[in-house]
């Protein structure tokens, strides 16, 4: 028993270990080149930071300050400094928000995980939706319609769509409230869950609709292309009725791409959230990330770039782990090493055949891919 | 004496093609099909490949594309139907067994796909029937639980032939569902048609293994370029083929290997 858990899990640990020293990679790489390109931006720190309040420190305070942030040891020295506090889990000190960056992160996080979520969720149930309509009625006008609107979609600017639905929500029929993640000068236990959805709706409602049109029109080509498949043929041969044939034969193959291209698309739906947290002013991870971006905040941009590498990492991960759950004739050696289940086996004792037809068996082929 | 279950008469197709720009073009596919099958006959269509055998078949479910244009009658038990109504006729007395295991869903179990089958055909109990229809073609309880892609070539074309006896129709189009298999295979399934025939069905079967396939069936319909040129009787495919009528069958009977493998020039 032991054992036989001891060879299902090896292939399991190599598969995560594989993994793990991707990231690793990767991280490495997003770290070196981020710090590169902080290092070598024109802004100056000290400048950033000080603000409007450049002309009342002279030139002894400016190079205290410079001093007290290591800013003039090489850009080398620093970047080895700042892997070595990474290594133990310390990011340093965000200087807009004189805060640990891992405290900032978390906290940001959890308000724009609200926001991400429910826009994810929203593009891909709608996306995934008008999808396989317009695929299961290609060519007619509900099929034109989706697709215009698709397209329409697809080539609007997140911060452009956000601020038409700033105009027409909240300014011209005052609905939804205009800015922030909760009510203005509200105290914090104040603070309703219905205030929080309120707040919430523009923002997310504004970075769904980017995310929707590829998840409508790549669902509506896996539509069309299964629908034209021969499994579909013979189900229509066993009278199969149009809805039939898409719940029982088209949806589990449309559903492929889809998953897989919502997942990749964390990585969009971060960038979008940066820009629609800028508009809604919703204090999340995307509207940090601009703040200490234009306060030249080395630490906490290097922390969000690795959190976000991490982050996307993980989504792509798991897109493929469920794409190979939907299809099972993607490979995947993490999902196969759970599987565990078809792994060449032996001929199956074909049964003895029923009256009246004696059916000799043929010599089955060895591998599991041979058809 | 009462109509025949199938009748074919003067079958065309084409298929519109859109060429450069705005240009349709009307490509012709089938010229002139005439096919006759009775209940209780096993009717092999036969011909080379590309002559229209299996364009036949879809078109009588009325499973052709929206691109193809369709002329003459298909009667069924004597009453000329169009596509569409040929269309809801399928799965409903008149089903298709398919040719190769790509016809099978890639993304859905043998089991889920067969229990589907039954219960599309109204078993009472779907579950029991699709196993035993399994089961009667030598295919175990544990193929259940695979994929298409799972299974051998020869256990795929037994799923085929389970999911289409399961159907019970009174009317089966057979496209090429030997091909490719070994012999006690081919002989195997070629009987079920025999079986399901001598129950009350007309079977059509399509197929280029003309040798295999005159153990069977009652009539040949020989057919060529989208046309049926002759209709013969097996019994006439013996010896050198002096018994056959039509050139172009006695060529096709001819060029078989162990007939003397000739291939002369027929116009």
């Amino acid at each position: 028993m032991a054992v036989d858990l001891l060879t299902r899990a090896a292939p399991m640990l190599r598969a995560l270990t594989g993994r793990l020293v991707r990231l690793l990679l990767l991280l490495a790489a997003v770290a070196t080149a981020s710090f590169a390109l902080m290092a070598h931006s024109p802004v100056d720190p000290v400048d950033a930071y000080v603000g409007g309040d450049i002309a009342a420190i002279g030139p002894e305070q400016r190079a205290q300050i410079a001093e007290r942030w290591g800013l003039d040891d090489p850009p080398l020295e620093r970047f080895g400094a700042w892997l070595g506090n990474l290594v133990q889990g310390d990011l340093g000190r965000s200087l807009t928000f004189n805060a640990p960056v891992t405290e900032v992160i978390g906290e940001r996080f959890l308000t724009s995980l609200a926001l991400m979520a429910t826009a994810w969720v929203l593009s891909g149930l709608v996306g995934f939706g008008l999808g396989v309509l317009a695929g299961a009625r290609q060519g007619r006008l509900t099929d034109r319609v989706v697709c215009w609107w698709a397209y329409t979609l697809a080539s609007a600017p997140t911060f452009w769509v956000g601020l038409l639905l700033l105009y027409v929500f909240s300014v011209s029929l005052g609905w939804a409230p205009v800015c922030c993640a909760v009510p203005v000068g509200a105290l914090a236990e104040d603070v309703t869950l219905l205030d929080r959805v309120q707040h919430l709706v523009l923002p997310a409602l504004t970075l769904s609709i980017v995310g929707v049109a590829p998840v409508v029109l790549h669902t509506r080509h896996a539509v069309i292309h299964a629908l034209a498949g021969d499994h579909v043929a013979l189900a229509r041969a066993q009278g199969e009725s149009p809805t039939g044939v898409i719940v029982h034969r088209v949806l589990r193959h449309a559903a492929a791409p889809a998953v897989l291209l919502q997942f990749a698309a964390l990585g969009e739906l971060f960038g979008g959230s940066v820009l629609a947290e800028q508009v809604f002013s919703y204090p999340g991870l995307g509207a940090a990330t601009t703040a200490a971006a234009l306060g030249q905040d080395v630490p906490l941009l290097l922390g969000i770039a690795l959190f976000t590498t991490v982050f996307v990492f993980v989504g792509n991960q798991v897109g493929d782990l469920v794409h190979a759950r939907l299809d099972p004739r993607v490979v995947d050696d993490l999902v196969r090493a759970r599987r565990g289940r078809w792994r060449r086996d032996p001929d199956p004792d074909v049964l003895p055949a029923v009256e009246p037809l004696p059916v000799v068996p043929e010599p089955e082929p060895a591998g599991r891919g041979a058809r | 004496m009462t109509a025949p279950l199938l009748e074919v008469r003067g079958l065309e197709v084409d298929f519109l093609q859109y060429e450069r720009g705005l240009r349709r073009r009307a490509v012709p596919a089938l010229t002139g099909m005439d096919l006759t099958a009775r209940a209780g006959e096993v009717v092999a269509l036969v011909g080379a490949s590309g002559a229209g055998k299996s364009l036949l078949a879809h078109a009588v479910l009325g499973l052709l594309p929206p691109n193809a244009v369709e002329r003459g009658t298909v009667a069924v038990d004597g009453e000329p139907l169009s596509p569409e109504q040929r269309r809801r006729l399928a799965g409903h007395g008149t089903t298709l067994l398919p040719q190769s295991a790509s016809f099978l869903d890639p993304l859905s179990r043998i089991g889920r796909q067969v229990r589907r089958t039954a219960r599309l055909a109204g078993h009472a109990d779907p579950r029991r029937a699709a196993e035993q229809a399994l089961a009667e073609r030598g295919l175990g309880r544990e193929v259940l639980r695979r994929y298409p892609h799972e299974l051998s070539g020869g256990m795929a074309r037994r799923v085929l032939v389970a999911m289409a006896v399961l159907t019970r129709p009174r009317l089966l189009l057979a496209d090429e569902p030997t091909t490719g298999l070994p012999t006690d295979l081919v002989r195997t399934t070629l009987r079920e048609f025999r079986v399901l025939a001598d129950a009350g069905a007309a079977v059509v079967l399509v197929t280029h293994e003309l040798r295999a396939a005159l153990d069977v069936a009652d009539r040949v319909v020989i057919v060529r370029d989208g046309r049926t040129v002759d209709v013969a009787d097996p019994a006439g495919f013996t010896g050198d083929g002096a018994a056959l009528a039509h050139p172009y069958t006695r060529a096709l009977w001819q060029a078989l290997p162990g007939n003397g493998f000739r291939v002369p020039e027929v116009r």
